[in-house]
C-alpha cells in the first residue's frame, strides 16, 4: 500500500481544469485510501463515484464538525464552531428541521418564477459591460454581481453592502487566511445578518430573512441560528455560482467548439445538459465533502472504524471513468446528470435549483450577446483559486 | 409501475421534479416532494427511474 499522500494535492501546472493528477492515480488504485492533512491526521479519502454516493447516503456518517475525528480543512477559528454556520455541519433530526425552514424558496417552481428577474439582471450587466471600457474583469463586472444580486433579492439583504459581505465571505472560505481573520470575518457576517434580521418585520410570505424572523417569533428558531442560516445562504448563494460563471467561461473559451454548441443552442434542454456537464467537469468544491464515522463501516474491502474521518472527493468522483467514459473530456452533449458536484445524501446543496437556473441563463446569454468574447491575458497569467474551499479564478480579464 | 415516496426522508432538493415533472411536485410550505401520480404510465419509466437514482435522500422507490 502506498504512503498516505498529502491532501489537498496540487493540480498540474498546465491543466487548470483537471483535478490533481495524484488524486486520479490513487483513484485508479483503490476506492479508499489514506491521506495526510495539514494537522498530521490521516483520514480516508474516498476516490470513486459509487463509494462516494453510498457513503454520503449512509446515516452512519456524521457531518458534525465538533466530533473528534472530523477531518478539518484548516485550524479552527477562535470561538470554534460556536455561532454555527447553520445546518450544513449538523446531523438529523435537527439538520432536517432547520433545512426545511428555508427550503421552500429554492423549490423548482419558485426558482423558475425568478428566471425573468435573473435574465434582466444578466442583460443589464452585459449592457453595462458593453458600454464600458475593455478589457474588463469578468469576475467583478459580471460573475460576482449576478448571483450576489439574486441572493440579496431572495434574502432581502441590501446589495449596496456587497463589498462588505463579499470580502468577508472570501476570507471565510480561504484556508490560508489566519484563524483569527476567519473568526473575525465570520463574526462580522453573523453580526451583519443579525442586524438585518432585527430590521425586518415577521412575514411568512416575505423575503427569506422576514420568514426567519417569523420563525423566531413563533419560537421555532433562536436568533443566533437564524443569523447563522442567513450567513450560510448569503455565502453559498454567491461564492459558488460566481466561480462557476467565471471558471465555466474560461473553460468554454479554451474549448471553442463546445462554446459554439452552447451559443448556437435554441433548445433549453441542450443548455440544461451543458450546465450539468460543466458542473461535473469543473466541480468547483475541490476539497471534498467531509464526514466522521459514527460506527464501523465495511465498504469495498476495508473497514472504516468508528471515529475515523472521511473526505469524499467529489471532484474526482465526477471524473470516475467507470461512470463517465472519457471523463477528462468536456462534452456538453453527454448525459452528466448523475454527477455529485452538489454532493449527495441529506446535505446535498439546498440552492442547486437556483444555481442551475442562474447558470442556464448566464451561459445561454453571455456568449450569444458577446460572440467575440475572448481572454485578454495568457492562460498562465490567470490567477486561479488554489487556496480556497471553492475553486475558480480571482480575476478574468476579457475583451471582445 | 408503482412509485413509493418517503416524505420523512425528503430534503427538498427538487431533483425528482427536474427528472420527472409529470410525476413529482413539491409542497409549497417546505419544498418536500409530493407524488402527482402513484402509478404513472410506462412512458414515464425512464424519468421516474432517473428521479429515484438522483434523489440525494434516497426517498424514492420504484416497483416495476
Amino acid at each position: 500500500m502506498r504512503e498516505a499522500i498529502t491532501f489537498p494535492a496540487e493540480r498540474a501546472e498546465r491543466c487548470p481544469f483537471d483535478p490533481p493528477p495524484v488524486l486520479r492515480e490513487v483513484q485508479a488504485e483503490a476506492p479508499l485510501t489514506r491521506v495526510r492533512l495539514w494537522d498530521g491526521s490521516t483520514p480516508w479519502l474516498v476516490t470513486r463515484f459509487a463509494e462516494q454516493r453510498a457513503l454520503l447516503a449512509d446515516r452512519r456518517l456524521s457531518a458534525d464538525v465538533t466530533r473528534p475525528g472530523y477531518p478539518s480543512s484548516a485550524p479552527a477559528r477562535p470561538g470554534g464552531t460556536g455561532g454555527s454556520i447553520g445546518f450544513i455541519l449538523m446531523d438529523d433530526p435537527e439538520h432536517l428541521r432547520l433545512r426545511r425552514m428555508v427550503t421552500a424558496p429554492f423549490a423548482i417552481k419558485r426558482v423558475e418564477a425568478l428566471r425573468p428577474t435573473v435574465q434582466r439582471i444578466v442583460d443589464d450587466l452585459i449592457d453595462a459591460m458593453l458600454a464600458g471600457p475593455k478589457p474588463v474583469d469578468l469576475v467583478e463586472a459580471f460573475a460576482l454581481p449576478v448571483p450576489s444580486l439574486v441572493i440579496c433579492e431572495l434574502l432581502g439583504v441590501p446589495y449596496e453592502d456587497h463589498d462588505f459581505f463579499q470580502s468577508h465571505s472570501r476570507n471565510l472560505i480561504n484556508r490560508t487566511v489566519s484563524p483569527e481573520t476567519r473568526g473575525a470575518s465570520f463574526q462580522a457576517l453573523h453580526d451583519y445578518l443579525g442586524e438585518q434580521l432585527a430590521k425586518k418585520p415577521a412575514d411568512p410570505d416575505g423575503d427569506v430573512l422576514s420568514q426567519l424572523v417569523a420563525r423566531v417569533e413563533t419560537g421555532e428558531l433562536d436568533r443566533g441560528d437564524a443569523a447563522g442560516m442567513g450567513v450560510l445562504l448569503l455565502l453559498a448563494g454567491h461564492e459558488t455560482t460566481a466561480n462557476m460563471i467565471a471558471l465555466g467561461t474560461l473553460a468554454l473559451l479554451e474549448h471553442p467548439e463546445q462554446l459554439a454548441l452552447l451559443r448556437d443552442a435554441d433548445d433549453p434542454k441542450v443548455v440544461a445538459g451543458a450546465v450539468e456537464e460543466l458542473l461535473r467537469y469543473l466541480n468547483i468544491t475541490h476539497t471534498g465533502r467531509r464526514r466522521v464515522a459514527l460506527e464501523d463501516i465495511d465498504i469495498a474491502g476495508v473497514t472504516i472504524r468508528a471515529g475515523e474521518g472521511l473526505i469524499l472527493a467529489n471532484d474526482i468522483g465526477n471524473r470516475d471513468p467507470q461512470v463517465f467514459p472519457d471523463p477528462d473530456t468536456l462534452d456538453l452533449t453527454r448525459d452528466a446528470r448523475r454527477h455529485v458536484a452538489f454532493g449527495f445524501g441529506v446535505h446535498q446543496c439546498l440552492g442547486q435549483p437556483l444555481a442551475r437556473m442562474e447558470l442556464q441563463v448566464v451561459y445561454s446569454t453571455l456568449y450569444r450577446r458577446i460572440p467575440t468574447l475572448r481572454r485578454a491575458t495568457a492562460l498562465d497569467e490567470v490567477p486561479f483559486k488554489h487556496d480556497g474551499a471553492v475553486y475558480g479564478v480571482y480575476e478574468l480579464k476579457v475583451s471582445w | 409501475m408503482k412509485v413509493l415516496l418517503d416524505q420523512d426522508k425528503c430534503v427538498g432538493s427538487g431533483q425528482c421534479v427536474l427528472a420527472a415533472p409529470e410525476v413529482f411536485d413539491q409542497r409549497d410550505e417546505d419544498g418536500v416532494a409530493i407524488l402527482l401520480q402513484t402509478e404513472p404510465p410506462e412512458s414515464d419509466g425512464d424519468d421516474v427511474h432517473h428521479a429515484a437514482l438522483v434523489c440525494p435522500a434516497q426517498a424514492i422507490d420504484v416497483e416495476d
